[in-house]
C-alpha cells in the first residue's frame, strides 16, 4: 500500500523537502543580488510555502473516519513531536513572544516556563491514558468516562470557548502577515489566510493537518533560528548565541543604567500610536514579584494540559508508549525555538540601543533616524515611532517606540541582514499561525461533528454523511473566526493567554480526575466544567470592567479562579452524589494499563 | 494486593516524584528569583534566575519527560502490562 510506504519513507520525504526549502532560500538570495525587489521576494516566500502546504493537504485527502479524526493512529513518535510543536507554537510564540520579552523582560519570561512546563503535566497526567482510551476528541473522553450527553455537551462548550478565543488570534496573525507580504488590505488578507488554512485541513482532516504541520515546523524553525545565529555572528557576539550572549546581556544592563528609565508624561504618550511601546523595564533583572511570575506560569501550564488541539495530537500515535515519548519529542522541538526567543530579544535590543554599534539609534539625532530606510518602512506600517519629547534633538531611550510584532519581523532588517531573511521570517510566522489555526479549527469542528452531531443528534449517521458534516462545520467555523478576527478586539498575545485560562477553568480538573480519581462522577464533572468556566469568565468580565480583583489575580491569570472553583465543585458534587457504577470503574482500571485493546474498542 | 493495584501504586509513586521535580523547577525556584539572581553561580555567565527562565528549567523539563517515560515503561514491563503487537 502506498500509505504504508509513505510512513516508512517519512525521513526521506521530509529530508528532501528540507533540502528543497534550503535551495529555495538560496535561489531567492541569488535573485535578490540580481536585483529582485523586496516586495516580490516576500510574495514568493509566502505564496510558495502556502502552496506546498495546500499540495500536502490535497495529497492527504481521505474518506475514512479513522484517518480523518486521528490520522489512522500511525504517526511515528518523532514526527508527531514535530507536528505537535507546530500545532503548539502559534503566531504568539513566533511573532509576539520575543517582543513581550524585549519590552517586559523577566515578567514575560514566565510564558517560557509555563508553555514548556505544562508538557510535564501532559506526559505524566493525561496523554498516555487518553491514548489508551482510544477516543477521537477530548469531549469523547469526558462523555464516555463520565457517561451522559450533558457531560459531553459541557465539554464541547468549554472546548469551543477556549479554542475559538485562540483561533481568532491566529487568523488575525495570518492576516497580518499576508497583508504585509502580499501587500493587500487586512480585511481581505484575513480571508486569504483563512483559505490557506482550510486548504490544509478540509480534505484530509487530521491526516492532512499532521503532514502539513510537520512541513510547517521545518519552515518555522529554520526561519526563527537562522536570523538568530546570523545576527549573533554579525555582531561578533559569538557563533552559538545560546551559550555566548552573557556579555551582551551584561552590556544591556550597563547601558540601561547609563540611560536610565525616564518616565514619559501622559500628554507625550498620547501622541504615540496605539499598540506601540517603549522600553520601560530592565532586560535581565528580576522585576516581577514571585507571585506575578508564578501565577502566570501556573495558568499557562494547566492550560497546556487542557487545550484540546494539543491533547488530540497524542491520539494519533500508534501506541501508549509512543504517545508518552512523543510528548518528550514535542517539548524538545518547542525548546529549540523557546530557548532562542530571549536570545533574539537580547540581540535585537542591543543592536538598537548600543551607540557603539553601527545599527544603534539611541543617541543619534532625530533627523538621522528619520532618514533610515527601515525606520521609514516600519513607521509607515504603524509599528515604529520616534518623537523628540524633551526637544534636545537627539533620540533618547524613552523616545523610541515599537510594536511587539516588529521585534521578530523587523530585527533582521535593523541588523542589516539581506531582505531574503525578512521574507523567510514572514513565511515562518505564516507557518506558525497557520499550523495552530488548523489544529484549533479541526478540534472545534471535530467536537461538533463527532460529539454533537454523531453522538447526540444522529447516532445512525453513515460515514460519508458524518464526514460531510465535519467539513461543512470546518468551513463555517473558519469563516466565523475570520469575521471576528477582522474586528481586532484583543491583541495576539492577550487572546492566546485568555484561551489558556478558559481551557484551564473548565477542563483541567475534569480531565485529570477522570483518570486519577475513580470516585469522580458525571454530576461532579458537569459542575466542575460549567461552574469553572462561568466563574472564570465572570472574574474576567469583572476585572475588565474596572473591578479590583483579589489575591493579585489579573485578567491574564483568571484561570486560577476558574480552576479552583472547578476543583471544589467537582469534588463536593461527586461526593454528595452516587459513586460511578462498576462498568465505569472497570473502564478507569483499563485506562490505567497500557496493554489490551483501547477502552472504546472494547465497548 | 492484586497485580493491577501494585502496578498502579508504582505508577502513582512515579507520578509524585515527577511532579515534585516539576514543581521545584517551574514554581519552587521562582519563589527566590531575586535572591538567586544575586548568586555567584552564573551558568555560561548569565545571571542565575535569567538563565533558568530562558534555558535551565526548559531543558530540565525535556529531560524529565524522557526519564519519566523510561521509568514508566520499566514499570509496565515489570507487571507485563506493556503493549504487544496487535493490541491496538
Amino acid at each position: 500500500m502506498i500509505k504504508g510506504k509513505f510512513i516508512d519513507n517519512l525521513p526521506k520525504v521530509y529530508g528532501i523537502y528540507t533540502g528543497g526549502f534550503l535551495v529555495f532560500i538560496i535561489l531567492m538570495a541569488i535573485a535578490e543580488q540580481a536585483g529582485m525587489s523586496a516586495k516580490l521576494i516576500g510574495i514568493f516566500f509566502v505564496a510558495f510555502t502556502v502552496l506546498i502546504y495546500a499540495l500536502i493537504g490535497w495529497l492527504s485527502r481521505t474518506l475514512q473516519v479513522d484517518a480523518y479524526y486521528v490520522a489512522g493512529r500511525q504517526v511515528p513518535t518523532v514526527f508527531n513531536g514535530m507536528a505537535t510543536a507546530a500545532d503548539w507554537m502559534s503566531g504568539a510564540s513566533f511573532v509576539a513572544m520575543a517582543g513581550g520579552i524585549y519590552f517586559k523582560g523577566y515578567g514575560y519570561m514566565a510564558l517560557l516556563v509555563g508553555w514548556t512546563g505544562g508538557y510535564v503535566l501532559v506526559a505524566s497526567l493525561l496523554a498516555p491514558y487518553l491514548r489508551k482510551f482510544g477516543c477521537y476528541t477530548v469531549p469523547d473522553f469526558i462523555g464516555t468516562r463520565y457517561g451522559g450527553n450533558l457531560a459531553r455537551f459541557s465539554a464541547v462548550i468549554v472546548l469551543t470557548v477556549a479554542s475559538f478565543t485562540y483561533v481568532t488570534a491566529q487568523i488575525n496573525a495570518t492576516g497580518t502577515i499576508a497583508s504585509v507580504a502580499l501587500d493587500i488590505p487586512f480585511g481581505i488578507a484575513v480571508y486569504v489566510g483563512l483559505a490557506s488554512i482550510l486548504m490544509c485541513s478540509m480534505l484530509g482532516g487530521m491526516r492532512a493537518v499532521t503532514w502539513t504541520q510537520v512541513a510547517q515546523y521545518i519552515v518555522l524553525i529554520i526561519a526563527y533560528l537562522l536570523p538568530v545565529f546570523w545576527i549573533s555572528s554579525k555582531l561578533g557576539a559569538g557563533f552559538f548565541p545560546h551559550f555566548m550572549l552573557a556579555d551582551e546581556v551584561a552590556r544591556i544592563a550597563e547601558l540601561e543604567g547609563q540611560f536610565g528609565f525616564v518616565k514619559n508624561s501622559a500628554a507625550d504618550l498620547a501622541t504615540v500610536p496605539k499598540g506601540l511601546a517603549g522600553i520601560t523595564k530592565a532586560h535581565s533583572s528580576v522585576n516581577a514579584t514571585p507571585w506575578a511570575f508564578i501565577s502566570l506560569a501556573v495558568c499557562m501550564m494547566a492550560g497546556t494540559a487542557s487545550l484540546p488541539h494539543v491533547m488530540m495530537r497524542y491520539f494519533t500515535t500508534p501506541s501508549v508508549r509512543t504517545a508518552r515519548r512523543s510528548v518528550g519529542w514535542s517539548l524538545f522541538f518547542i525548546f529549540l525555538l523557546y530557548s532562542s526567543a530571549p536570545m533574539l530579544a537580547t540581540l535585537s535590543k542591543l543592536s538598537l540601543i548600543d551607540p557603539t554599534l553601527p545599527t544603534g539609534i539611541i543617541g543619534k539625532t532625530i533627523a538621522e533616524v528619520q532618514a533610515i530606510d527601515w525606520y521609514q518602512n516600519w513607521n509607515q506600517a504603524n509599528l515604529m515611532f520616534i518623537s523628540d519629547f524633551n526637544g534636545n534633538g537627539t533620540l533618547e531611550l524613552n523616545e523610541f517606540f515599537m510594536g511587539g510584532k516588529a521585534v521578530v519581523l523587523a530585527t533582521p532588517e535593523i541588523a542589516g541582514l539581506p531582505y531574503v531573511i525578512s521574507g523567510l521570517v514572514a513565511a515562518g510566522g505564516m507557518a506558525a499561525a497557520m499550523s495552530t489555526a488548523d489544529g484549533l479549527v479541526l478540534a472545534i469542528s471535530n467536537a461538533l461533528s463527532h460529539d454533537i452531531y454523531y453522538k447526540i443528534i444522529n447516532p445512525k449517521a453513515e460515514t460519508a454523511k458524518r464526514l460531510i458534516v465535519a467539513r461543512v462545520l470546518l468551513v463555517l467555523i473558519g469563516f466565523a473566526g475570520a469575521t471576528i478576527a477582522a474586528l481586532e478586539i484583543q491583541g495576539i498575545l492577550g487572546s492566546v493567554i485568555w484561551a489558556f485560562d478558559f481551557a484551564m477553568s473548565g477542563l483541567f480538573f475534569p480531565l485529570v480526575l477522570g483518570v486519577w480519581w475513580k470516585r469522580a462522577n458525571a454530576p461532579g464533572a458537569v459542575a466542575g466544567m460549567l461552574l469553572g468556566l462561568i466563574s472564570g469568565t465572570a472574574y474576567l468580565i469583572w476585572v475588565r470592567s474596572g473591578g479590583s480583583g483579589f489575591l493579585g489575580i489579573t485578567q491574564l491569570t483568571f484561570g486560577i479562579v476558574g480552576a479552583a472553583v472547578s476543583l471544589v465543585s467537582m469534588v463536593v458534587v461527586s461526593l454528595i452524589t452516587a459513586a460511578p457504577d462498576a462498568a465505569t470503574q472497570k473502564m478507569v482500571d483499563d485506562v490505567r494499563i497500557p496493554s489490551g485493546k483501547t477502552v472504546l474498542a472494547q465497548k | 494486593m492484586s497485580k493491577q493495584e501494585q502496578h498502579w501504586e508504582k505508577t502513582r509513586n512515579l507520578l509524585f516524584i515527577t511532579l515534585a521535580i516539576w514543581f521545584v523547577f517551574s514554581i519552587g525556584i521562582f519563589l527566590f528569583g531575586a535572591e538567586m539572581q544575586e548568586s555567584n553561580i552564573r551558568p555560561f555567565g548569565y545571571p542565575l534566575t535569567y538563565w533558568f527562565t530562558c534555558q535551565g528549567s526548559l531543558a530540565i523539563f525535556v529531560i524529565l519527560i524522557f526519564w519519566f517515560a523510561g521509568r514508566q515503561e520499566k514499570i509496565d514491563d515489570e507487571f507485563g502490562f506493556s503493549e504487544r503487537e496487535g493490541d491496538q
